[in-house]
């Protein structure tokens, strides 16, 4: 055990104030992210809660730049195998059947707050994080696809073939079931999913945020312009919101 | 009659063992072991000796830290063991998981200790792969590093009017 | 009623033997099976992101749901003091057990990863039904056993009513956990309903019954041992008591569906709309339901074994097939993401599945039904199960000397 002498002290004291004068010239730049960049060693919190915001006025019928994204970013090959293949976000046509009104907007894991697929689980492997987002830990997950038949939104896919040269952000393997990670791995690095950063680059539809921060740019959009929940009625209460629908 | 062989089996059996038992040790080495691929770098996150014990726990202990609590320290993270100990050998080649010439297959192998990691894991560093022969997956229909390409999307996403 | 002696049967025959290499022949079909789906990955079988259990799941249910009805007999007589059924009470309950563990092996084979079985074992997520039920079926076991104990050795058998009691109540809630896996999905509309986990039990009385029948004249008639009119007519009415309590359960479940608009767009599937689903639905009302109480009931059949045979079967049958309109048709119909919209996607939202069985899928669910017929086939052989005589003179507790 080290003990201070004066001398130590007045270091400290000039190094505190040369740090503080450094954070607040540097802290506006930080606050400009859309996110705060967690510290590898800390644990998440429920301080926050992540969610996402999708304004279906802006996305384009024709577009998929998200589930092209997603599918590079995590490494999800296919196999000419629709059935089969793996899908953690899809773009969904909507036609109204009274007004004949026809739109599209992306579908992935709602990251409910009392999701069904972590209710089900026999041995816990799916589970949220105290940050919100729902995650499958692929090391208990025992491949019974009950968590499948749970989800109103059928967001997970089970992996039916022997998987290799997986990203290593995103370990996947046959016989375990997996669904949008909200690219956790990006998320605790500070940065936007990878649908997000991919639909800002044209349509600008989709954000990401803390929706427990009513200063973040989502709380404050769904705040003015409101948001819907799909499937609001199974009182799940997801964390990705829908304008426009 | 007693045969030759009836006469000398001791002295047989006693032979045909020291020839199975010398089967199993390194030529190079003094001890029986595996033979374990250098890794870059001097020294492990943790002395040999200790690794040797409880890398498993150290391993089982991160990946619950981190699916369940965020925590992404690299000092035991798989991904970092691997981006050292996963290395190209002198022929450029990288050896694949269940090969002699993998570092945690090495061992592996030779305890006949089966593990599971690497039917999620990446068994080599994302710069390596690429590098050196591939194994083909079992029965999966022409794999070929395809991934699911826009056109190809478009295709499956067009809905009839 | 004399008293009743129990001994095991020879079991030397060539039939018998022959019968066993049937099973075994099975089983080993099985085993291939799930070692084939397991090393390609599902992706050779017909379940896929839309289906996700298939016809694995619809023996294995089958064969869950009926062993706990199996134990029913046993249940009468211990619980409910029916002296008529206590002669049939050891092979009611090792029949019970028999038919859980082919239900269950067929379920863990077809798990994505049963080598993590262990982790199924010991780490569990009580919020869970499918938990719970993992503790339910292994409790099963053990508390059936306790019971049998108590039947076959003196020195314990005043516990035999402790017992009875308990094995009926644990069945009683591992038929209800079972039902529950799908009552409790909120998400589909073909399941979210109360009414599955008490359907479920009814449809354990029947199944049970059918299978116990078919089991117990297979073996009196194999092994030439007298079984009496009293205790047959029993259970024949019996069993036309199950079978007409699913009918009234299954009128129930989709009269009530039909009340609300909600569920309009499913019942219309199952009942009229949905193709194979739609004929396999009626084909289960009338072949599993009505014709099978017209052969128990009809007057001049009553003294014909064969009537009650093939009464027997077709429930089975039906029961099969109630377990697939359940769980493959609760999969086919589309969730309903957006009501009042169409809606169509790459992943194949608001359209109807389609399922195509394979092969191994067959063989698997076959061969959980071999494991339990060589299981207790074996036993009768191992243990003193079989009444010597089950004849009116013996076995009936109302014969008139």
């Amino acid at each position: 055990m080290k003990i201070e002498n004066s001398t130590d002290t007045s270091k400290r004291k000039f190094l505190g104030g040369a740090a503080l004068t450094a954070g607040i010239v540097i802290a506006p730049g930080v606050m400009l992210q859309t996110v705060q960049a967690k510290p590898d060693d800390q644990a998440v919190t429920n301080k926050v809660r992540w969610g996402m915001l999708i304004d279906t006025n802006k996305c384009a019928d024709d577009c998929t730049d998200c589930v092209t994204a997603c599918n590079t970013e995590q490494g999800l090959t296919g196999h000419n195998r629709p059935e089969t293949d793996v899908q953690f976000i899809r773009k969904v046509k909507l036609k109204d059947k009274n007004t004949g009104h026809v739109k599209t907007l992306p579908v992935m894991c709602q990251h409910c707050e009392t999701a069904p697929c972590v209710d089900v689980c026999p041995t816990g492997a799916s589970f949220k994080r105290k940050d919100g987002i729902v995650l499958v830990d692929k090391h208990i997950c025992i491949g019974c696809r009950y968590c499948m038949m749970a989800c109103p939104y059928k967001a997970r896919s089970f992996v039916h073939e022997d998987v290799q040269d997986q990203k290593d952000h995103n370990p996947r393997g046959k016989g375990t079931v997996e669904s949008c990670t909200m690219c956790v791995h990006k998320v605790d690095k500070g940065e936007n999913p990878a649908c997000v950063t991919a639909c800002n680059k044209e349509h600008k539809a989709m954000y990401f945020g803390d929706l427990n921060d009513a200063n973040s740019e989502i709380s404050k959009r769904l705040k003015e312009h409101g948001g819907k929940q799909i499937r609001a009625d199974l009182g799940l209460n997801p964390g990705v919101r829908y304008q426009g629908v | 009659m007693v045969s030759w062989f009836q006469k000398n089996l001791q002295k047989l059996m006693l032979v045909a063992t020291v020839m199975l038992l010398a089967t199993s040790v390194n030529v190079n080495a003094e001890v029986v072991g595996p033979t374990v691929p250098k890794g870059k770098g001097e020294q492990c996150v943790e002395p040999t000796d200790v690794m040797r014990k409880d890398h498993m726990e150290f391993m089982k202990h991160q990946r619950d830290e981190t699916m369940h609590n965020g925590i992404r320290t690299k000092k035991h993270a798989l991904k970092e063991c691997i981006s050292c100990h996963v290395q190209e050998d002198d022929k450029g080649q990288v050896a694949r998981f269940g090969e002699d010439g993998h570092f945690c297959s090495s061992c592996h192998n030779y305890a006949g200790v089966n593990i599971d990691c690497f039917q999620c894991h990446a068994d080599r560093p994302q710069e390596l792969i690429g590098k050196g022969h591939k194994i083909k997956p079992h029965h999966t229909a022409d794999f070929k590093d395809k991934t699911v390409n826009k056109e190809m999307l478009q295709a499956l996403t067009k809905v009839s009017k | 009623m004399k008293l009743i002696r129990y001994s095991s049967i020879d079991g030397n025959s060539t039939g018998y033997w022959g019968i066993m290499a049937l099973f075994a022949g099975f089983i080993l079909a099985a085993l291939g099976s799930s070692y084939y789906m397991e090393h390609h990955g599902h992706y050779v079988t017909g379940m896929t992101n839309q289906i996700v259990w298939g016809l694995p799941h619809v023996f294995a249910v089958f064969l869950i749901v009926a062993a706990s009805g199996a134990l029913n007999i046993a249940s009468i007589a211990s619980v409910f003091n029916k002296k008529a059924y206590k002669p049939l009470a050891r092979l009611s309950a090792v029949l019970a057990i028999a038919l859980l563990a082919g239900g269950l092996m067929v379920l863990v084979l077809d798990l994505g990863r049963p080598d993590r079985l262990i982790i199924a074992a010991t780490i569990y997520n009580f919020k869970s039904i499918f938990a719970w039920n993992m503790i339910l079926y292994s409790g099963f076991m053990g508390i059936v056993g306790v019971y049998i104990w108590t039947m076959m050795d003196n020195s314990v058998g005043k516990y035999n009513r402790v017992a009875g009691i308990s094995a009926f109540v644990w069945r009683l809630l591992l038929t209800t956990g079972t039902g529950s896996i799908f009552g409790f999905l909120v998400a589909r509309q073909g399941y979210d309903a109360a009414i599955m986990a008490p359907m479920f039990v009814i449809m354990s009385f029947a199944f049970g019954l059918a299978i116990f029948l078919l089991v117990l004249m297979s073996l009196y008639n194999g092994t030439q041992r007298e079984l009496g009119d009293a205790i047959v007519l029993r259970l024949r009415k019996l069993l036309g008591v199950f079978v007409a309590a699913i009918l009234y359960f299954v009128a129930v479940f989709h009269l009530t569906n039909l009340y609300a608009t909600e569920h309009h767009g499913v019942e219309a599937f199952i009942l009229r709309d949905g193709g194979i689903f739609t004929q396999l639905f009626w084909a289960q009302v009338v072949v599993g339901g009505l014709i099978p109480l017209a052969l128990i009931y009809a007057p001049m059949l009553q003294k014909c074994r064969k009537s009650l045979g093939l009464a027997s079967v077709l429930v089975v049958v039906g029961g099969l097939i109630q377990m697939y309109v359940i769980i493959i048709g609760g999969q086919a119909y589309p969730l309903e993401l957006f009501p009042g919209m169409e809606v169509s996607s790459s992943f194949f939202d608001g359209v109807v599945n389609s399922y195509s069985p394979t092969l191994p899928e067959l063989m698997l669910g076959l061969g959980g039904v071999a494991v339990s017929l060589i299981a207790i086939t074996l036993a009768v052989k191992a243990l003193d199960l079989l009444p010597v005589s089950m004849a009116d003179a013996v076995a009936d507790p109302h014969h008139k000397d």
